[in-house]
């Protein structure tokens, strides 16, 4: 027992050390400070951050979030300093009511103004009324994918995922909104709705669905789908663009009851310790190279034009899924900050629909 | 064949299926995540033939070298500081009356029995409220507090067996009381105080909730990055990693196992 | 003379020795712990309040609870029958290999824990291996992924080292003249088991039941990844509350609850194993 404790304890001291000396390098900061960048799970290609480093001398700190919920007490406790964070439209309004969130000064963005649809400015409207706070990074729907070869009837509604025929092949979102904004489209209803009695008949449509669902699930959909672990699955247009790739039985539906168009954006923090840094780095994920490589690492449809200019595959370049026709579909909404009150309203009835 | 012999062959048989079913349980996962370090497909739902190359990839990731870096660090700093303190707690401990001892050890004992949830987010709390600024700090605080009551658990017993009248010998002697420790009770201890420190080592290495909930900005540990990972699908890379670990670990193991065992006299059992 | 100083140094340096980990256990045990009673028991005012604690009535908190209890109760049980045989076999096997039987089970842990997890849902899948190899033999597909039990797999899996390393070394424990003698004066076998091994082994019994119950019943990462996010336990209501929707005094209410159940279990546990017999090492 001594003799082998020993041994591993050696090693374990051994193998400390050999990687001290390898990753010291790594935890100083730059020549020119750093940047605190917090982003969602895997939704930028590293060796942009790597690119940026060099040409600025800036250091990147870089932390992941997995859903908008999960980073904002975060944020709003300070404990944790972020400069830049990427979270989505209604958060961002969730930020700014909170006054949580720095203005920009676009004259150290100029590759925000020139490189971004204008149509991706109008939409922003929606939660950052004045363009003043954030910079979008991506965007795209949520929709429904599907297997061709175990779905027989045409999808074109929600109303698939409440079909009995597919009985424990159906993925569902495992978060509020995302999950709420399934039940109130099914039932017509505007998924920004506040209205108790509307998110009743949500909610028990969802708890209708329940003994349908295989799993609740946030990106693991990809995986499933691509594995033929079940037929449905709700899912963001960006991954139904890799899944389609990667398994062609796979098809991608905006549904005629209309869905979320979301966007994705920059912004930062109010007490960034680093704001020249972050406009920086911002500025740099706007340049339309970057935002390439950013765009095929991560297959999320991108918001600047000058980047989708460049992308050499034409059935990519004017893909449905990845740059859809928005004016062809009713009913798309974007996600708004519905209060305090209405937070918790959502929260308890998803309780409610999850312990079911 | 007589038949005591036969049954006991058939007992001795009975009980190696069952070991072996236990052990298959045990590690057919690890087999899995072996497998999957080598598969070609970027998705671990699709076999697409053998390949090495997760394992070429994974010296070129910067965040997963980071992340190994930070976990060894974690735990050998957290182990080694526990033992320290912990191993010190312990001699004092032993020193103290009965209903002393029974207070200071159920304290101890409490991040251990406690949900990792409740330490975690305790910890997180008081972080919060006293301005701590996350990051790899918080981190190592939090691994040191769960590591103690380990290494008190392994230490404790074998201190209970040291002879107190050797040390008060060795004083006599003119020993001071710390050269004293370290040439009496320290070698009597040592068993206990290294297998404290693997054990608070492997927690260490091992541990995501606590480290979950009181981690900062940038500081990702392997358990952390793989749940990130695990919503967006683990990257093969982190399988290679895995397994190129597991195996040194093993490898490292069997080499110890292979080479003349001495006789250690079977531990006393308790005094 | 002499020996009142040298108790006086000796008590000195007790205190110095004790004064670190003492001055840490108030820091980052008590601090922390009364840190979850005042948010638990306060509202986002800061006014005193049981509400948070009486929370667990409700309806989806009670059946998450009670589904929590049930769930890790069965794993507990399932833990101890698989893990006592096991530790009688290895216990009756070479000495000589008992530091290799605790390595054995301590080894997969340098895997990562999530990852060993989620090795289980590429097992267990629909189009998983386990289901594979049935269907290469024509036998049934085994749907459990998305479960109960599935859950009450992935515990098991995770936790039965606990079980089987205390019980273990109980075992070793007993001297074998007791079993001899028992022998010589006429028991037989299984008399031998319930009059004389069992008692033996009741502080590593009791303390593996401890090591098993605790992280089964609060377990957030087990239910989301095998149970598919559709079983929702204690532990998930409360990471969810903390990382979700952000409302902490009922997290924190709802944890002192847990705790409760957790002091139960150390008291049981003090009981039955007064001088630390079931240690894990």
């Amino acid at each position: 027992m001594k003799k082998i404790l020993s041994m591993l304890s050696v090693a374990c001291v051994s193998a400390s050390l050999t990687f001290s000396l390898a990753g010291c390098g790594g935890s100083a900061s730059g020549e020119n400070g750093e940047v605190i960048v917090y982003n969602w799970g895997e939704y930028l290609d590293p060796e942009t951050l790597e690119i940026f480093e060099e040409e600025t001398g800036i250091k990147v700190i870089y932390d992941e979030f997995e859903t908008n919920e999960i980073m904002y007490p975060k944020v709003e406790a300070g404990a944790a300093e972020y400069d830049v964070i990427c979270p989505s439209d209604y958060m961002i309004q969730k930020l700014i009511d909170n006054d949580l969130l720095a203005e920009l000064n676009f004259d150290n963005i100029p590759n925000a103004k020139t490189n971004i649809g204008s149509q991706y400015w109008e939409q922003s409207k929606e939660f950052d009324p004045e363009n003043k706070y954030s910079v979008p990074y991506c965007w795209g729907t949520v929709g429904i994918l599907y297997n061709k070869t175990m779905v027989d009837e045409p999808v074109d509604s929600w109303s698939i995922l409440w079909n009995e025929k597919y009985a424990d092949n159906i993925l569902m979102q495992d978060s509020v909104r995302d999950a709420f904004m399934v039940g109130l489209k099914l039932n017509g209803y505007s998924m920004n709705s506040t209205d108790a009695a509307e998110l009743e008949t949500a909610k028990n449509s969802l708890i209708e669905q329940k003994p349908l669902v295989q799993a609740y699930v946030v990106d693991q959909v990809r995986d499933k789908m691509i594995g033929n672990e079940a037929a449905i699955g709700v899912i963001y247009s960006g991954e139904a663009i890799y899944t389609r790739r990667e398994n062609p039985d796979l098809e991608y539906v905006i549904p005629k009851e209309g869905t979320n168009v979301w966007i994705d954006s920059w912004v930062i923090t109010k007490n960034a310790p680093n704001k020249e840094n972050a406009e920086k780095f911002i500025n740099f994920m706007c340049r339309p190279e970057i935002a390439l490589m950013n765009f095929e690492f991560i297959t999320y449809s991108t918001p600047n034009d000058a980047a989708r200019e460049m992308i050499e595959e034409d059935d990519i370049r004017n893909s449905p899924i990845a740059f859809p026709d928005l004016s062809q579909y009713s009913n798309l909404e974007t996600f708004r900050y519905l209060g305090g009150d209405a937070d918790q309203l959502y929260n308890d009835l998803w309780k409610e629909v999850k312990s079911k | 064949m007589n038949p005591g012999k036969k049954r006991r062959t058939i007992k001795t048989t009975a009980q190696k299926i069952y070991i072996g079913l236990i052990f298959l349980f045990l590690y057919a996962p690890i087999l899995t995540l072996i497998m999957l370090s080598f598969n070609a497909s970027r998705t671990r739902a699709k076999w697409d033939g053998f390949s090495l190359k997760w394992y070429a990839a994974l010296f070129d990731n910067r965040e997963i070298m980071q992340a190994l870096w930070n976990t060894l660090l974690i735990a050998f700093v957290s182990s080694l500081a526990a033992v320290i303190i912990g191993t010190a707690a312990c001699i004092a401990v032993n020193r103290m009356g009965r209903k002393k001892r029974a207070v200071i050890m159920g304290i101890t004992n409490i991040p251990m029995l406690d949900a990792d949830i409740v330490t975690g987010i305790s910890l997180m709390l008081l972080f919060i409220s006293f301005g701590f600024k996350f990051g790899l700090g918080t981190i190592l605080l939090s691994h040191i507090t769960f590591c103690i009551p380990y290494v008190m658990l392994c230490v404790m017993p074998r201190i209970r067996q040291v002879d107190a009248s050797v040390y008060e010998a060795a004083m006599d002697l003119g020993a001071s009381p710390l050269l004293a420790f370290f040439k009496v009770v320290f070698p009597d201890i040592l068993p206990g105080v290294l297998s404290g420190y693997l054990m608070a080592f492997t927690m260490s290495l091992d541990d995501f909730i606590i480290t979950h909930f009181t981690k900062g900005a940038g500081v990702d540990t392997l358990s952390t990055k793989i749940y990130t990972e695990v919503k967006k699908g683990i990257k093969p890379e982190m399988y290679a990693l895995s397994t190129i670990i597991f195996v040194t670990v093993l490898l490292l193991l069997l080499l110890v196992n292979r080479t003349p065992k001495q006789r250690t006299p079977r531990s006393a059992g308790q005094p | 003379m002499k020996d009142n100083h040298q108790l006086k140094t000796n008590k000195l340096t007790g205190q110095l020795l004790s004064a670190p980990y003492l001055l840490w256990a108030v820091i980052f045990i008590l601090v922390p712990l009364g840190m979850v009673f005042y948010y638990g028991l306060t509202d986002k005012t800061g006014a005193f309040t049981v509400d948070n604690v009486v929370a667990i009535m409700s309806a989806e908190h009670a059946k998450a609870l009670w589904l929590s209890i049930g769930l890790s109760l069965v794993s507990t049980l399932i833990c101890f029958l698989l893990a006592y045989p096991l530790a009688m076999i290895l216990a009756n096997m070479n000495v000589n290999q008992h530091s290799f039987v605790v390595l054995i089970f301590i080894l997969p842990m340098w895997m990562n824990f999530l990852l060993r997890t989620l090795a289980w849902q590429t097992l267990l899948e629909k189009t998983g291996v386990i289901n594979n190899i049935l269907q290469f033999f024509h036998l049934p597909a085994l749907n459990i992924i998305n479960t109960p039990a599935a859950i009450i797999l992935g515990m098991v899996y995770n936790f039965l080292p606990f079980m089987v390393l205390p019980i273990y070394n109980s075992l070793v424990k007993i001297d074998p003249n007791v079993v001899n003698a028992a022998r010589d004066l006429g028991a037989n076998g299984i008399q031998t088991f319930f009059k004389i091994i069992f008692p033996l082994t009741i502080p590593g019994v009791i303390s593996g039941i401890t090591m098993v119950f605790v992280p089964a019943l609060t377990t957030f990462v087990i239910s989301k990844l095998l149970g598919g996010s559709k079983i929702l336990l204690i532990g998930n209501v409360i990471e969810e509350e903390f990382t979700q929707a952000g409302n902490w005094h009922l997290g924190s209410g709802l944890s002192i609850v847990l705790m409760i159940f957790i002091i139960f279990n150390m008291i049981i546990s003090a009981i039955f194993d007064k001088n630390g017999e079931g240690s894990m090492l």
